[in-house]
């Protein structure tokens, strides 16, 4: 059997191909090629407002989306997804719409509409990459940045901690939301199966390395994902029907120092680093409540 | 033909709803919906109505209200939407969108005041705010002539010589609210007289182009271009479009400007909508008196159809335009159009009076008394206020 493919066949119905725009060390590079990988073969349509994940396509006439791709104004992914999936599904297509949108277009201005197409429980699988800060326009502060992270409209550090985006997604009672992570293949690919087998509005959130924003050396992404998790500061779950949760992996010890010494966009936290573990516990306590209270069978 | 008493809103639903099922064969239709009085009867009715292949999606925002139709058409649905006032304000950057993504999206307008400070009734500032978007225009004098529009606007803005979205305006609560005897096309007969919708850039599998990303500035020149050309090639294609009307239904809607008694008229005025037949009647008078007086309908303000209006105006002296919508800073938009048109005819005076606004009552007094100001003029001056009665 011949192993050798040619660039054409390897990359030219990639989701994402090469000769796209991404920083070096984009968290955008692995998730869209593990989103491709898992959706084995299939072709997905996407959805993607602006930010960073549309000018990684390069300009007009040429792409380096693979697949139908659809670039909504900043606020109206889903909404145009929303369009997009009823139509498909008048006319008997089974094809899956993705919308893949950053932060900004996820926690703030595409709020509303993306929290009414899950209300409808649409037929759309949402994905963000949360890179923390809009990309796109220089890196600045979002609902999603951490508390003392400094950003271009941060410059003294946020004073604000981070908005729970999942908490708000599963209070709209979707069928499957989760946490994915860029160091964790596996899970990472199980959940976009689930999600792909599931119906309905489906809600997926990776935490998405931005050396560019983050300040951090290129090569240490995924490193950095890896120790965000460990430390307990990203959790990796799943939340089914918006009320039983099911927790993937526990912090190990891990320090958020590892995490936050690597980027210096962290350079206004204090050396003992207790505002984030403040933070990693409180999480903690609320996530053991719910899967206490609400499991999943088979967790 | 079904004759019914119906109001201007169940008239533009049924006259929407029966176009989406029109493409049921085809890839069906959608609409996003939400509501806003004087128009929420609209998407009522279109929630209410059974189609074989369609949707209608209740959203959160008119933002979104439009970004489903956008979705819905680059997915090859024929789409539709209805908004008014601060709705179609909201739903303005999509509107925008629309426009440049080429779809033939058809927007209902009921024209509503702006606001806060919040009044519900008729004014045209809402719809013309939308003047510089990628966007047919037109505007309907009656209940018949809205039914009858918004068939021609489905086949005019999804003609592959144009694909543009089309908006056509109806007067909040004066044309929305009352009701006139109406024939409800049938919709064998709209089967017929409306193609099944093809968005030839519809997203595909088989072909996965990127729609809307990143262009640089000589993509946008020639995208812009492109949209200028498809404005160009309007007349002639509701020129067929009117006349497969006639073919089908068996009468013939207005024309992007009627311009009525005008070949010995000395002097004209000009308006849209429910003024229209005001005017109308007030034009007729005076003419049994002997004056040579005549009027335009200018139902289409995008493309603004500056030959037929020049060529309506070659023997006039004078010509008077009611704005019934103001652009702070400058005066009545449509006059903005007619003054610019008529450049190369300095002999005319060409005078703007804003007129109804925020709902005020346009009645033949207010019109008899605007012509005597205008007849009574040497020259154009700025703007005129003209004030009613509450
Ligand atoms: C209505 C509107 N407001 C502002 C912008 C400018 N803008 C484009 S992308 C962007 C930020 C995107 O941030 P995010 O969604 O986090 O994605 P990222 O760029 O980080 O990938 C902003 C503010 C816009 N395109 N549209
Ligand atoms: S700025 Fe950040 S999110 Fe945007 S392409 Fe660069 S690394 Fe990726």
């Amino acid at each position: 059997m011949s192993t050798v493919a040619s660039p054409e066949e390897l990359y030219c119905h990639n989701v994402l191909r090469p000769g796209n725009t991404n920083c070096a060390g984009c968290g955008m590079s692995i998730g869209l090629r593990w989103l491709d990988e898992a959706l084995d073969g299939e072709k997905p349509t996407m959805v993607i407002p602006a930010c960073c994940g549309i000018v990684t396509a390069g300009a007009f006439p040429t792409t380096a989306y693979g697949v139908p791709t659809a670039a909504s104004t900043f606020a109206s992914a889903a909404a145009v997804a929303s369009g997009v999936s009823a139509v498909y599904a008048l006319n008997g297509e089974p094809d899956v719409v993705v919308c893949w949108t950053g932060d900004g277009g996820t926690y703030d201005i595409g709020v509303a509409t993306l929290s009414a197409a899950a209300e409808r429980n649409d037929d759309i699988l949402y994905i963000c990459y949360d890179n923390e800060i809009y990309g796109n326009t220089g890196g600045q502060r979002s609902s999603a940045t951490p508390e003392l992270a400094v950003t271009s409209t941060t410059t003294k550090g946020k004073s604000e901690r981070k908005k729970d985006m999942m908490a708000i997604m599963a209070g709209h009672r979707i069928p499957y939301a989760a946490t994915l992570s860029v160091a964790h293949r596996e899970d990472f690919l199980r959940k976009i199966r689930t999600a792909r087998k599931t119906s309905g509005f489906r809600f997926l959130l990776t935490l998405s390395p931005c050396p560019t924003g983050w300040k951090s050396d290129p090569e240490e992404s995924v490193d950095l994902i890896r120790h965000a998790v460990r430390s307990g500061l990203f959790p990796l779950y799943e939340i089914f029907d918006g009320i039983r949760y099911r927790l993937n992996e526990r912090p190990d010890g891990t320090p958020v120092e590892e995490y936050v010494t690597r980027q210096r966009r962290y350079t206004k936290v204090p050396t003992d680093a207790a505002p984030l573990k403040s933070y990693i516990e409180d999480q903690w306590r609320y996530l053991d409540a719910m899967a206490k209270a609400f499991p999943m069978e088979g967790a | 033909m079904a004759r019914a008493m119906e109001t201007g809103n169940h008239a533009a639903g049924y006259a929407l709803a029966v176009a989406g099922e029109a493409n049921r064969d085809a890839r069906g239709c959608a609409c996003g919906a939400y509501p806003i009085t004087p128009q929420s009867e609209i998407i009522e009715f279109l929630r209410g109505f059974d189609f074989t292949k369609g949707r209608v999606i209740p959203v959160e925002s008119e933002h979104s209200a439009m970004a489903v139709c956008i979705g819905a058409s680059l997915a090859g649905a024929r789409a539709f939407t209805a908004s008014s006032a601060n709705g179609l304000a909201y739903m303005v950057e999509n509107i925008f969108a629309a426009g440049f993504y080429r779809l033939p999206i058809v927007l209902i307008a009921v024209n509503r005041t702006l606001g806060p400070p919040w009044n519900i009734w008729v004014d045209q500032g809402d719809s013309l705010m939308l003047r510089d978007a990628a966007l047919l225009q037109f505007y309907a004098e009656s209940h018949q002539d809205l039914v009858d529009t918004i068939l021609v606007a489905f086949r005019v803005g999804e003609d592959q010589r144009v694909l543009l979205p089309a908006l056509v305006a109806l007067d909040g609560f004066v044309t929305s609210h009352t009701q006139m005897v109406v024939d409800l096309p049938e919709r064998e007969l709209v089967d017929r007289y409306l193609p099944h919708c093809n968005i030839p850039h519809r997203l595909r599998g088989e072909h996965p182009a990127t729609i809307g990303g990143l262009t640089w500035p000589r993509e946008t020149e020639h995208h812009r271009v492109e949209i200028q050309e498809a404005m160009e090639r309007v007349p002639q294609v509701l020129a067929e479009a009117l006349d497969e009307f006639e073919h089908v239904f068996g009468r013939r809607p207005h024309g992007a400007l009627s311009a009525e008694h005008t070949d010995d008229a000395d002097t004209v005025l000009m308006a849209c909508n429910t003024m229209v037949r005001t005017l109308r009647n007030v034009v007729t008078a005076r003419r049994d008196k002997g004056e040579r007086i005549g009027m335009i309908n200018s139902k289409m303000f995008r493309p603004f159809p500056r030959q037929e209006l020049l060529a309506a105006v070659s023997n006039a002296k004078r010509i008077g335009v009611l704005d019934r919508n103001h652009s702070p800073g400058s005066g009545g938009i449509f006059w903005q159009e007619v003054a610019a048109t008529l450049q190369s005819r300095p002999d005319v005076i060409v005078q703007d009076y804003l007129v109804g606004l925020g709902g005020g009552d346009v009645t033949p007094e207010v019109i008899d008394e605007i012509i005597d100001d205008l007849n009574a003029r040497e020259k154009a001056g700025e703007p005129v206020w003209k004030e009613v009665a509450a």
